[in-house]
């Protein structure tokens, strides 16, 4: 029934897409908004003061960011001062002591330049470091995350998929990651990974034969975030497996025939058929376990509290310990408003390439 | 699919209902006579809604014997308990606050108790309660903020060194007294001699587990053990010089030795080392304590904790029970504080969960804390080292950037860094909520 | 014969990829059940070694009957299933009608609202929590009490709040809409020759033809709002309406009784495998008989 020309009834329209927008705009906009809007004040949790309008403060807070080289210690000869750690270099709060204007400054990153470049240290001074590094770091586990989720839960479908017995079982057990809850996986992991005792070290001590092997997984910054990467992936990998799985069973068995008559073999089929015809499966797979990945909180709430050395905190934990633990209402949402434009320029940016090598 | 069978019943029930009607009629008639006629004690008690954190067993069942015998001695108000996990309690009230959806009573961890007095969400009981009852609390027993008490607890939990005599002696190593507690070198060197001697992988478990506030509760003791703390108590506002003067340093690099040289396990994987004969020391809560006593007997000794130069300090103040402004019945809730806080209520609460009581009286009425009691020694504890923790609203951001010094001191950071980081996250909170109220603003001044 | 045999063993060598990748996956799970039904010191003693995997000597219920005993499960797990039905059911329509009004209908505007609904699909719950609460706090809620209908200010404390705000979820319409772009319009069009109106279009038409994106949809609903966490933490301070997530935090106290916590998490994570195991039949039998693909 159309009434005008090439449109429909909007009676009709309203019927279906009202409710969802009526409760998308009430339950998402506009607290959406409302963040939004708080971002501009200095609205705390719990406060006797009223809310006071501050501008841009509070983006100035997170985002400023400056650059400082500083020289290294000297002795009296003017020869570099070095100890055990190598070349010694004045403190953070010295450094600011000869460059006022860093006052409301801390470190960020530092790189410290070979003998050959006059050993100086290149430092970039953020008002607020953390989150700088919690950026890297949600970028970091995306990118762990991704072909770690992604490529498994191929596999498992193309498994999965094979005429087999006991595959309904098997689907249940790979899928069964998926309806446990983050906390209990927490949990459970975080006994399995346990330095000492846990499953996984006595596994790769057994293995390697060595009785010192096993990293301190939670406990030490370079291996914590791969850490929740490889057990995020493992609850992730299920749901995705089940995408994979509804988009190879819509491939025609006859290509398959085809591609047999003509002589190719598994992984010829694989390249020529089963890839192209998942084309459309594979970009959304991939752009919802990414954006599935920037919202990474709860696992480093239970796991590691952001640590150790900030090296698991995310950009959504920084917001939630500020907003919430911290009570800076304005400020947790200064550092989601700012990451959300990030994370929607860099998905429309994700799209755009994707939707490139379309029709 | 039956038809159903129409229904007739309004003609039938019409003169039915009629009488009915005169039936209630009289009743109500002879109740408002009644109601009009008693005193007014036989009037409902009035509910009275009551939060709670939900914890272990014997302190709910304890909580629930005191608000029956509340609920039975008068008939003015009837006390009605919510209980709430004790891991997402603050933020759950935390929420309800925010909207304005508080009961009458709340219980509180006692360094919560200034934030919430300062935001307005609590009443000063000073003039609610007696001062009868409010005079023997001890420092764990009472929550103050700017010199009113805000809120009233019935036990506390104090810090100890946990050992067993008979391992000590094994080593040769004393047994650390009140009159002459471990010194931190000493205290330090006995770790060292324990781990050479092979039988300890970790010699001391510090309940690497535990998140929050425990870091805060039980390491800035060591704090003002060695003569300086979190904040400067003349003003609340100073930090800067204070937590990371050179003695907090010094105790900072003291707690990363410690993990360092492996005397301590960086990430346990459960809180029995002691209990299994894993570790020589426990320094941990006297909730242990009915549970050591009960494994160990006479072989256990609660010592102090190590003096790092002014005496041995520990924590004080667990939960306790707030009047909230919004209660509509402050003289119901105060009833009930008062009963809670008497000697009687004390010393029953400390009888079934062991936990130790906040005052003298209460103390007397208990078997193991009376004068000459086996767990005496925890009372002298908390009358002797309990420092509160800071009376300011900036507590719960102290606390967190406490803890994150800790845990990155823990990872390997320097003290020096570690500390200043805290002081500046620190100062930098207090500024944003101009001071928290304790700076006084001059006349005339703009914003 | 010898293809009979290759095949026979290529079966094999893929059974016996498949259940070594299984024991990776299920063996967490595993860890969890079997320390449920052992004392905190045997779950302890066993951390470092396979027994881990296995029962103990000291096998027993205590675990079950101490969590029946210290909190309310049954009520919490009636609650969590009580949401995630009314979840999955309100969901699957308002976001499903949502997308076909966006796939299916013209007018003007759909590619804004397509637009702003992809966008959302990055909102992670956590940002918008605390203004939904305060927002939360001042909608008005109609109940009848003494036979009059009155208008109760602020959601806390109940059901409704845990459902309303998460019926609408940017995820399953993009979903539901990729499904519905791929159906021949030719089905429409055979319809509304015969007079259809879109109603008659969408549910005689398209949702029948849904069934995998239907199963899928669900799912995603259903493990929202079951394993919703911080929400109920904020909006729920009383045991009548608390879901099965939080009550865990009643087993995390000075002591954590670590078997009672594995015996919860079992609890409130079998259940819904075992839904899972009965759902995916459905799911299989919707792909196999959807004429539509193929």
């Amino acid at each position: 029934m159309k009434m005008k020309l090439g449109q429909d009834h909007p009676l009709a329209v309203a019927l279906f897409a009202t409710p969802a927008v009526l409760l998308f705009i009430v339950f998402v906009a506009l607290p959406l908004l409302l963040a939004a809007g708080a971002t501009f004040t200095d609205h705390r949790l719990m406060s006797p003061e009223p809310t006071r309008y501050v501008g841009l403060a509070n983006f100035q807070r997170l985002l400023a960011l400056d650059v400082a080289v500083v020289e290294p210690l000297r002795d009296a000869d003017g020869r570099v001062r070095t100890d055990d750690d190598g070349v010694r270099y004045p403190t953070w709060r010295q450094v600011r002591q000869s460059h006022p204007e860093l006052a409301t400054y801390r470190e960020a990153f530092r790189l410290d330049l070979p003998a050959a470049l006059g050993n100086t240290r290149v430092l970039l001074a953020a008002s607020d470091p953390l989150f700088y590094r919690s950026l890297i770091n949600t970028f970091l586990f995306a990118l762990l995350v991704l072909p770690l989720q992604c490529g498994v839960a191929l596999g498992l479908a193309i498994l999965v998929n094979q005429k087999l017995r006991g595959r309904v079982f098997f689907r249940t057990v790979y899928f069964a990651p998926v309806v446990t809850s983050m906390v209990v996986a927490s949990i459970v992991w975080a006994f399995m990974l346990n330095t000492d005792r846990g499953m996984l070290n006595e596994l790769l001590r057994g293995l390697l034969g060595n009785p010192d092997a096993g990293p301190d997984w939670l406990g030490d910054s370079r291996y914590a975030l791969p850490a929740i990467a490889i057990m995020s992936a493992w609850q992730g990998a299920g749901f995705q497996m089940l995408v994979f799985l509804a988009g190879l069973q819509s491939i025609s068995p006859e290509l398959y025939e085809a591609a047999k008559l003509m002589g190719a073999n598994s992984w010829q089929r694989f390249v020529h058929v089963t890839l192209p015809g998942l084309r459309n499966t594979i970009v959304f797979v991939l752009v919802s376990t990414t954006l599935l990945a920037f919202g990474l909180f709860t696992q480093v709430d239970v796991m590691t509290s952001g640590g150790p050395l900030d090296s698991t905190t995310t950009v959504v934990y920084h917001a939630v310990r500020s907003g919430f633990k911290e009570q800076d209402v304005g400020y947790g949402s200064t550092i989601t408003l700012v990451f959300f434009v990030i994370v929607l320029a860099l998905s429309w940016l994700q799209r755009a390439l994707a939707g490139k090598g379309d029709k | 699919m039956k038809r159903e069978r129409p229904q007739r019943a309004d003609n039938r029930v019409r003169p039915q209902q009629a009488i009915r009607h005169v039936r209630l009629a009289l009743v109500a008639l002879a109740g408002a006579i009644a109601a009009a006629s008693s005193a007014p004690a036989l009037a409902a008690p009035v509910e009275m809604k009551v939060w709670r954190h939900d914890t272990g067993d014997l302190e709910m069942a304890a909580g629930r014997a005191a608000v029956e015998r509340f609920n039975r001695a008068q008939s003015r108000w009837r006390v009605v308990v919510e209980a709430i996990p004790q891991g997402s309690y603050t933020e759950s009230i935390t929420a309800a606050s925010m909207v304005g959806q508080l009961p009458c009573v709340i219980a509180l961890d006692q360094p919560t108790v200034p934030n919430f007095a300062w935001a307005g969400h609590i009443r000063p009981l000073d003039t609610l309660l007696p001062a009868s009852a409010l005079e023997g609390l001890l420092e764990g027993g009472r929550g103050t903020y700017k010199g009113h008490i805000y809120s009233v607890g019935q036990l506390d939990v104090v810090l100890a060194l946990f050992a067993r005599r008979s391992q000590l002696a094994a080593l040769g190593v004393r047994v650390a007294t009140m009159a002459q507690p471990y010194t931190a070198a000493e205290f330090h060197d006995i770790l060292a001699l324990a781990k050479r001697s092979g039988k300890y992988r970790f010699p001391l478990d510090v309940n690497g587990r535990f998140k929050g506030e425990w870091y805060s509760y039980a390491f800035s003791p060591w704090l003002q053990s060695a003569g300086t703390d979190l904040i400067d108590r003349a003003g609340y506002v100073r930090v800067e010089g204070v937590l990371n003067s050179d003695q907090a340093v010094a105790v900072g690099r003291y707690y990363g030795r410690l993990f360092k040289e492996k005397l301590v396990e960086r990430h346990p994987a459960d809180d029995r080392a002691f209990e299994q004969g894993r570790s020589l020391f426990h320094y941990t809560g006297s909730w242990k304590a009915r549970e050591y006593s009960e494994q160990f007997g006479a072989d256990l000794v609660a010592m102090p904790p190590p003096d790092f130069g002014n005496g041995p300090k520990i924590g004080a103040a667990s939960w306790q029970w707030g009047i909230t402004r919004s209660c509509r019945q402050p003289e119901g809730a105060a009833a009930f504080l008062a009963h809670l806080v008497s000697p009687a209520e004390i010393g029953a609460a400390s009888r079934m969960t062991g936990l130790v009581p906040v005052t003298t009286a209460g103390a007397m009425l208990t078997e193991h804390y009376r004068p000459g009691g086996d767990w005496r020694v925890y009372f002298e504890f908390a009358q002797r080292y309990a420092v509160a923790r800071p009376a300011t609203p900036a507590y719960p951001a102290m606390s967190s950037s406490f803890e994150k010094a800790m845990a990155d001191i823990r990872s390997g950071k320097d003290a020096v860094e570690a500390l200043d980081e805290a002081v500046e996250a620190i100062d930098n909170n207090i500024a944003r909520n101009n001071d928290y109220g304790f700076t006084v603003r001059k006349a005339g001044d703009g914003t | 014969m010898t293809a009979t045999w290759r095949s026979r063993l290529r079966d094999l060598a893929l059974f016996l990829a498949m259940s070594a990748i299984g024991i990776v996956f299920i063996a967490p799970l595993l860890f969890m059940f079997i320390s449920s039904f052992k004392s905190d010191a045997a779950i302890f003693a066993n951390l470092d070694r396979w027994s881990a995997y296995l029962p103990s000597a000291d096998w027993s219920l205590n675990n079950y009957t101490a969590v029946f005993e210290k909190s309310d499960l049954p009520s919490f797990l009636l609650n969590s299933t009580l949401i995630a039905a009314l979840v999955v059911v309100g969901g699957v329509l308002v976001n499903s009608m949502l997308a076909f009004s966006i796939a299916r209908m013209r007018w003007r505007g759909r590619n804004l609202v397509l637009a702003l609904v992809v966008a959302m699909v990055i909102v992670p719950f956590e940002v918008i929590a605390i203004p939904l609460l305060s927002l939360v706090a001042r909608l008005p809620w109609p109940a009848i009490e003494h036979g009059q209908l009155v208008l109760h200010t602020g959601w806390f404390n109940s059901l409704h709040v845990q459902v309303i705000p998460f019926l609408a979820n940017a995820f399953c319409v993009f979903l539901f809409y990729q499904f519905f772009r791929d159906i021949p319009p030719e089905l429409d069009e055979a319809a509304k020759m015969d007079g259809a109106g879109p109603w008659t279009v969408y549910a005689r038409i398209i949702m029948p033809n849904s069934g995998p994106v239907i199963a899928t949809a669900a799912i995603v609903l259903f493990i929202s709002a079951w394993n919703q966490y911080l929400w109920p933490i904020m909006v729920i301070q009383g045991e009548a309406f608390r879901p099965v997530q939080p009550g865990i935090q009643q087993f995390f106290g000075r002591t954590n009784s670590w078997g009672q916590i594995m015996a919860y998490a079992s609890v409130i994570t079998l259940p819904v495998l075992a839904v899972f195991l009965a759902f995916q039949r459905q799911f299989v039998a919707s792909v196999a008989g959807a004429g539509v693909k193929g």
